[in-house]
């Protein structure tokens, strides 16, 4: 690698050179290297762009950023002019690796467990290395994902993964980064994805239904919340009676102790003002994840400190009288609010690469620049508490870097180096295969 | 006096400018032709439903409307070339041939998603049966003339269509097998075949009986004619070549297949839709001369959705198809401009021929192209101002024109808002829609049924 490194400087004005091992090599794990990108603009994310800097990096970190630092001899050295350095993107609300192809290979899903209760379904055991979907999207600039399941009420437990491993213990940052709950919506069976098909068919039933499952989700909370209090007694005090281990309530425990964030899926004003009331009761630390009707909900979210995951900025607003723009600028709103978020795809994998394009759409319509960028960087590291090591160019910080020919949000911007881990990744995947197989079809 | 009531209301119930406005001339912006290039500092001029003028310090009469475009980009209204938004309904799935049904029959000119449409600078589309069939229902090209009687709607001389379908949704493939319940013919894609073989088996007979008739009739006027078969009468068009085309299909082999059946029969295709596989047989596809019409980067939903690539479009279109960018989904059809620009990000397309995607192109596979796609004098004033240039991610729409009328005016939408804000707080507190009890109102919006990704006969909340 070095040689051909050694090459591509040489060629110098030659673009599009490729470092790292191919994608075809699956089981191989490029090494984390020592390098200095020379000659760029940074963007740092938390503070001032550096023109014409260096960032260095060595053993997975950032070790170096500024206009005046020392390259460490041995260093592969990229040639950054004309060029930008931004932090890996990271989409906090999708279920990459858990689903190849959802319809008509069931096979290949792995998103939602049977029954309603399912705290011990963990995504970061079913996140599939391997998958297509993670080649495609990381080579669009996207280092990071949070992958959750969808089923139930109590979905499982959401992995935080760098999109880049042989193996899911290779990927995982945080592999039990949040519990998810899908909060109960009014007038369907059950939340998100798991919802039955039957409809109550009044309000009051409605209403009824929707308790029914609240205090389902309650009392297993309440359920863990004794089980490690029994465990915590048992550990100072061995004369009291042994609790027996249950694989179901312990792994509920550091959630419902507010150690560890809580996502609830809710889209709707009475949903979200459901969730939040219900966190409250709980004591639980909440994020809420779809949040479409956020923006109406923006002054109590601000006052309670609760920040969102938003998905929808690409859906259609859900009522005919909503503004055209209702969704484009909802996360425009939250920000003149003071609301933290940040901005997702939601989607299983396969669009998770278009992220960028759900911020820019953001700043058309509202939200600063800059803000975007922060929106699928900063800020999901800030809400998933991995801000000390994700999603700026800070010396420590993990070396998951995207080097691009333009601004980080624009479609027509190349990425032209990828930094994983430290770790340099080839720029091919699945379908830039593809392309090369059938291009020069005559 | 009644018509001018209601004209009235219209116009107060859409907040529409009134449509008498026969001339504005929009000055100074960056003029994206499609045909001759980016024109900087250009004025556009449109009067009476067409552009009457592209170029510097052109003159208007006294009261036409100016628009000061400085900064700005003035593009041809985005033609969406596979759309399902104001159809009341999209599958007549209960046979394999329903070339009788007509979509033209099920418009809804009051569908929101067409303003919304209006709002990401799209004037004009092709609204398409779903994909349950072989071979569905009859097309509509409309203008999305929001506001409007359905009849205006209607796009004039826009070439019929058909819909037609190969693959997965065809066989029904994510259809539940219920115990007692006889699948529909077909169940794989040698069936698919076998039935788009049959049905122009019985359409070139039928053709043949009319035209023997035809011929008969002449020496002996008292002669009975022929049943009319609704359902081979379109049929018998295509292979008259008076009705297009539009392909439903995503796999190299299907695509394949229905070129082999086309020339059998002596009928072209015009367009290959979704054709997500197209990157691996474009050579043929040009040969046949269809275009095709697909996403951008939608890919992995489905089986045969597991090798569309990116590139789909630049393949194609260096192999010599007319491809355009299409949305299926009232949803993406507001950003086409987007999907447009990734086709110089992947591929490498200039941006006059990614601009073509959504305007010449489609206008080419629908047989408008005479009247849409490009700004040149005499063409249709459809058009879209745009803040920034329209492939940047960071621009939006300011307005848009249809036949020189505004449907969409951004300034304007902002404008009413505070007072259609106080209209629903008044209409909520009104005694017909308080909650029935029990506090809150339950809030569950009304979702009408969809066209999906891909016309998949699921139709998701």
């Amino acid at each position: 690698m070095k040689i051909l490194l050694t090459l591509l400087i040489c060629a110098g004005s030659v673009v599009a050179q490729q470092i790292g091992n191919p994608t075809t090599q699956q089981g191989v794990l490029p090494p984390r290297g020592t390098f200095a990108i020379r000659n760029a603009r940074i963007v740092t994310v938390t503070g001032p762009d550096i023109e014409n800097g260096t960032v260095v990096i060595r053993d997975g970190k950032i070790e170096a950023v500024g206009t005046n630092v020392n390259v460490p001899a041995g260093a592969q050295t990229i040639d950054g002019r004309g060029l930008s350095v931004y932090p890996g993107m990271i989409d906090a609300g999708t279920n990459m690796g858990l689903v190849e192809v959802p319809q008509g290979a069931n096979g290949t899903v792995d998103l939602s467990e049977v029954g309603d209760l399912n705290p011990n379904a963990k995504a970061i055991i079913a996140v599939n290395p391997h998958s297509a979907h993670i080649g495609v999207t990381r080579v669009e600039g996207i280092t990071n994902t949070l992958t959750a399941p969808t089923g139930g009420l109590i979905s499982g437990q959401a992995a935080l993964i760098n999109l880049l491993g042989t193996a899911p213990k290779e990927m995982a940052v945080v592999p039990q980064a949040a519990l998810v709950i899908n909060y109960p919506r009014i007038g369907f069976g059950g939340g998100g994805f798991g919802g039955g098909f039957q409809q109550p068919a009044n309000l009051a039933d409605t209403l009824t239904a929707n308790e029914r499952q609240v205090e389902q989700i309650r009392k297993m909370l309440r359920d863990a919340d004794a089980y490690g209090r029994a465990q915590d007694a048992y550990a100072k005090d061995k004369s009291l009676p042994r609790p027996d281990r249950n694989v179901v309530l312990e792994p509920l425990v550091p959630y419902v102790r507010g150690e560890q964030p809580v996502i609830f899926r809710a889209d709707r004003e009475a949903e979200i003002r459901g969730a939040i009331k219900f966190a409250e009761e709980m004591k639980l630390k909440p994020i809420i994840l779809g949040g479409n009707d956020a923006w109406k909900v923006a002054s109590l979210l601000k006052e309670k400190n609760i920040p969102v995951i938003l998905t929808g900025v690409f859906s259609l607003p859900s009522r005919e009288d909503d503004a055209y723009d209702a969704l484009y600028e909802n996360p425009a709103k939250l920000q003149q609010a003071g609301v933290r978020f940040c901005i997702s795809t939601g989607d299983a994998g396969p669009e998770v690469r278009n992220l960028a394009q759900y911020a820019g759409m953001a700043a058309a319509f509202g939200l600063s620049k800059a803000d975007a960028v922060k929106s699928v960087t900063l800020y999901p590291a800030q809400i998933l508490n991995v801000a000390d090591r994700l999603g700026s160019i800070e010396v420590g910080k993990m070396a998951n870097l995207v080097v691009t020919d333009g601004d980080l949000l624009e479609i027509r911007t190349r990425i032209k180096y990828l930094l994983i881990d430290g770790r340099a990744v080839v720029l091919t995947s699945r379908h830039t295969e593809l392309n090369d197989a059938f291009k020069n079809r005559k | 006096m009644r018509r001018l009531i209601l004209l009235l209301g219209i116009i107060a119930v859409f907040g529409l400018t009134a449509y008498a406005q026969t001339e504005t001339l929009i000055r100074n912006a960056t003029v994206l032709t499609v045909t001759q290039g980016a024109l900087q500092n250009t004025d556009v001029l449109l009067r009476n439903g067409k552009i009457a003028g592209v170029g510097k310090n052109l003159k208007a009469s006294a009261n036409a409307r100016m628009i000061d475009a400085t900064g700005k980009f003035v593009m041809p209204g985005i033609i969406d070339c596979h759309s399902h938004s104001m159809l009341d309904t999209i599958n007549e799935g209960t046979l394999a041939v329903t070339s009788m049904v007509r979509t033209q029959d099920v418009l809804n000119t009051t569908d929101v998603d067409l303003y919304r449409e209006l709002a990401g600078g799209v004037t004009t589309l092709n609204l398409l049966h779903g994909s349950a069939n072989p071979i569905g229902g009859l097309n509509t090209v409309v203008k999305i003339k929001y506001g409007r009687p359905a009849s205006e709607f209607l796009f004039p001389g826009a070439m019929p269509g058909i819909k037609f379908a190969l693959g997965e949704n065809v066989k029904r493939s994510s259809q539940p097998n219920l115990p007692g319940v006889t699948r529909r013919y077909p169940n794989t894609r040698m069936g698919v075949e076998e039935t788009i073989r049959d049905a122009f088996t019985r359409a070139r007979d039928y053709k043949r009986t009319w035209d023997e008739y035809r011929e008969a009739v002449k020496k002996d006027k008292n002669l009975i004619p022929p049943r009319r078969d609704l359902q081979l009468e379109p049929l018998v068009e295509i292979l008259e070549g008076k009705r297009y085309v539009h392909a439903h299909c995503y796999i190299a082999s299907e695509i394949l297949m229905l070129i082999s059946i086309a020339d059998e029969f002596g009928f072209k295709i015009k367009t290959f839709q979704h054709v997500l596989e197209g990157y691996k047989v474009a050579k043929e596809i040009a040969q046949h001369g269809a275009g095709a019409s697909i996403f951008a980067d939608s890919w992995g939903y489905k089986i045969e959705a597991y090798d569309a690539i990116p590139y789909n479009a630049a393949i194609m279109t260096r192999a010599g198809v007319v491809v355009s960018m299409n949305s299926d989904s009232d949803e993406r059809a507001r950003r086409l401009n987007i999907e447009a620009a990734k086709a110089m990000h992947w591929g490498d397309l200039t941006e006059e021929q990614a601009l073509k995607l959504v305007t010449l192109n489609p206008a080419i596979q629908l047989g408008i192209q005479e009247r849409v796609g490009s700004i040149e004098v005499g063409k249709d004033a459809d058009i879209a101002i745009w803040n920034g240039h329209p492939f940047s991610v960071y621009s939006r729409v300011d307005t848009t024109f249809i036949d020189g009328d505004v449907y969409f005016d951004r300034e304007k939408d902002l404008a009413r808002r505070p007072e259609l804000a106080k209209e629903r707080a008044t209409l909520e507190q009104a005694e017909p829609n308080k909650p029935p009890a029990r506090g809150q109102s339950p809030q569950t919006p009304r979702r009408r049924p969809s066209g999906h990704e891909d016309d998949a006969e699921v139709e998701k909340p």
